[in-house]
């Protein structure tokens, strides 16, 4: 019987270049502003919530910021990506505007999803998101279908599926891996192992810390990386990426982080039983931004008033948003029926 | 001396009750341990039995679903939790292929005494995804027994029903009748599956409900009462068996029905009543059978629309005095 060729590993050439210059400066100001929107985002809906503005269930992504912004960035416009339950930082990193997504935490008709998703369902297909679900692993096959759509239109695109530790426990994480394997779909799998699913520490789910290995068993090359490093993260993005855009096929990268917060809501759950308070404190120790931000400072691409002028202007576009997505209406009541099919 | 005790609280007692009667119990399903995902409904039950009988699992409803029906035709009595039903979507081919048939299939050798709980957990604009009440999917398979209870006490009498019935039983609670709060005897006891009871009596209309909606028809019974009508209201109970000889009696006496269910209405658990009404029920009719249930459309977000969309007793009432023959505006 004939198998397929050895696996290209993609991921070899990224372990030799590990310094921070080997990003170009631009870029990496691109990536601190990227991260910062998100966290300043996400602090204020983290607000509306514990006030009950935002009355959907809202996961916050803080503290896994380097991960959508690393990936994001090494991606074109068209490229889809496929996000879950904690994809406000993947939809603004992609290209989503804080505007329809204030909106939607409101249930706005202005909002990304015009007040049908909530936080758990954001989409923006002019710039390749087409749609997040809360489905723990729906998000890896339909990846996978972006890539097959691609791959017989032959439009060069790639497809992205973020996912989290939790996902790669459903049978669809492993029947997806072996087809998009076995067809050299241009799809990248983003682990993002926070270490827990809800209340589930990664140990009470799995025998060893090998996530990093799920792709083994499918020749799928993986690798794993700090996900709190936003600069290693782009450079194995880009690489992953390159890789699928040519031709070679899918690749996984656990990308190893932790949120701040609780699974869902604005709460630290420093009490619960869930996590110690040392652990939280040891991961805040470790925040991507402030890791960048001195990166940049060392390396004189920014200055500390840069960085304040920037996040006053973030913060000015988040109170934007917000009184935009205040102002804005609920949807009319006699569109409660409307596009459960497709209305021409 | 009435024992109040809430819907949830009911649940934990009872699971408490027969894992300590019968060691083959034992409690599997995601977030058996967690602090927010079951509400009360475990409460304390991992403290007193520990990991082994308290079965928190990783992400994955199709195998720890069929896991536990696994061990249930090798003599462990498993009670399967899943936080929401939407989750259990990818427990179906080990409940409806499996579990459903093999006592048919091997011509009664091998039983599968699983319970199996997929909570529904609606509104609270969580949207599409995490809001569907799915309970008819259950009901149209031969070899399932679903059971649905509205009140403290079937919480608690039917779970244990559940519990020790041979074959497997899906036992729908739901998250909004949690804080119900009713009489609940302390000692153990078992419900009869496949038996409706009648609530309220009333003589103009009887009102069918399953589920929350007992409890929001209770609610429309009272206020149609304060406009002169006698609404009889009919707990279902469990959906199937379906009691039908109990809802016909109902029919008999009040010749009008309106069916209240919480899913939609296209090959819903609402059409099956009709269809007992449009069948050996015809003879009583004296007007044509109402539903209340779900617009045909998914659950939607935003809270105006939630308000809308979700059936309440304003709808119950609205619907029964068409049913009347009273004219009414229709619920805004
Ligand atoms: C199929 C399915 N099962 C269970 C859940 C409930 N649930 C929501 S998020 C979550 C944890 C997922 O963990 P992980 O994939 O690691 O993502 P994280 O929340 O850590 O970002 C669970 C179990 C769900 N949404 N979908
Ligand atoms: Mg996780």
């Amino acid at each position: 019987m004939l198998f397929h060729d050895e696996m290209i590993d993609p991921f070899q050439a990224c372990q030799a270049f590990a310094s921070a210059s080997a990003v170009d400066a631009d870029l990496q100001v691109r990536l601190y502003t990227l991260m910062l929107k998100c966290r300043r985002a996400e602090e204020r809906a983290a607000e509306l919530a514990e006030t009950r503005e935002v009355g959907c269930p809202v996961h916050l992504y803080l503290g896994q910021e380097a991960v959508s912004a690393g990936v994001c960035t090494a991606l074109k416009t068209e490229d889809q990506v496929f996000g879950t339950h904690r994809s406000h930082g993947h939809f603004l990193c992609k290209g989503g505007g804080l505007r329809p997504l204030f909106a939607e935490l409101l249930g706005k008709a202005t909002g990304c999803a015009r007040g049908r998703g909530g936080s758990m369902h954001l989409i923006d297909t002019s710039c390749g998101i087409p749609g997040t679900t809360p489905i723990v692993a729906a998000s890896i096959p339909m990846a996978a279908g972006a890539a097959l759509a691609n791959k017989m239109k032959k439009n060069g695109l790639v497809a992205v599926a973020f996912f989290g530790d939790g996902a790669t426990e459903e049978g669809v994480f492993h029947e997806t891996m072996v087809m998009a394997a076995i067809w050299d779909l241009p799809v990248v799998f983003i682990c993002e192992n926070n270490f827990y699913a809800s209340h589930l520490p990664l140990k009470d789910r799995r025998k060893r810390d090998n996530l990093a290995d799920a792709g083994k068993p499918y020749s799928i090359p993986s690798a794993r990386i700090d996900g709190n490093n936003v600069l290693e993260v782009h450079r194995y993005a880009r690489a992953a990426v390159e890789h699928a855009r040519s031709g070679r096929g899918p690749s996984f990268l656990e990308c190893r982080t932790y949120r701040w917060r609780g699974h869902v809501g604005p709460a630290w759950e420093w009490n619960l039983g869930i996590r110690k308070r040392e652990e939280v404190e040891e991961w805040l120790a470790r925040c991507p931004i402030r890791a960048l931000e001195q990166q940049l400072l060392a390396q004189k691409l920014m200055r500390e008033e840069d960085m304040t002028a920037l996040r006053q202007k973030i913060d000015e576009e988040i109170e934007d948003a917000l009184a935009f997505a205040r102002q804005s209406p609920y949807p009319a009541m006699d569109t409660l029926l409307r596009h459960v099919y497709v209305e021409r | 001396m009435p024992r109040m005790l809430s819907y949830g609280a009911a649940l934990a007692e009872a699971l408490m009750q027969e894992m300590e009667r019968d060691p083959a119990v034992y409690l599997i399903g995601q977030g058996v341990n967690s602090p927010w995902y079951v509400g009360n409904s475990t409460k304390g039950i991992l403290e007193r039995f520990g990991p082994e009988r308290v079965i928190d699992t990783p992400v994955a409803e199709n195998a720890e679903t069929g896991i536990a029906i696994g061990s249930a035709m090798c003599g462990m009595k498993p009670v399967v939790i899943h936080p929401r039903m939407d989750f259990c979507l990818l427990a179906l081919e080990q409940i409806v292929s499996q579990a459903a048939n093999w006592s048919y299939m091997f011509d009664g050798q091998v039983s599968v005494p699983v319970c199996i709980r997929p909570i529904i957990n609606r509104g609270g604009e969580q949207a599409a995804q995490h809001s569907q009440a799915l309970h008819a999917h259950y009901a149209h398979i031969p070899g399932l027994k679903v059971v649905m209870p509205a009140t403290a006490r079937d919480a608690k009498g039917l779970l244990i029903a559940a519990i020790r019935d041979p074959n497997p039983v899906v036992f729908i609670d739901d998250r909004w009748l949690y804080a119900v709060e009713g009489d609940v005897p302390e000692e153990p006891f078992a419900e009869e599956i496949g038996v409706a009871k009648v609530l309220r009596e009333g003589k103009d209309l009887s009102i069918v409900a399953v589920s929350y909606l007992v409890q929001e028809s209770l609610k429309a019974a009272d206020q149609l009462a304060a406009q002169g009508i006698s609404a009889e209201v009919l707990d279902v109970r469990t959906v199937r068996p379906l009691d039908e000889r109990t809802i016909l009696e109902s029919l008999a006496r009040t010749g009008r029905m309106v069916v209240a269910d919480s899913g939609w209405s296209m090959c819903g658990v609402s059409a099956e009543i009709a269809a007992l009404a449009a069948g050996p029920g015809f003879g009583y009719l004296r007007a044509p059978v109402e539903r209340v249930t779900l617009p045909p459309c998914p659950a939607p977000m935003c809270k105006p629309h939630e308000e809308a969309y979700f059936p309440r007793a304003r709808h119950v009432v609205a619907a029964a005095l068409r049913v009347a023959g009273v004219k009414a505006a229709r619920p805004t």
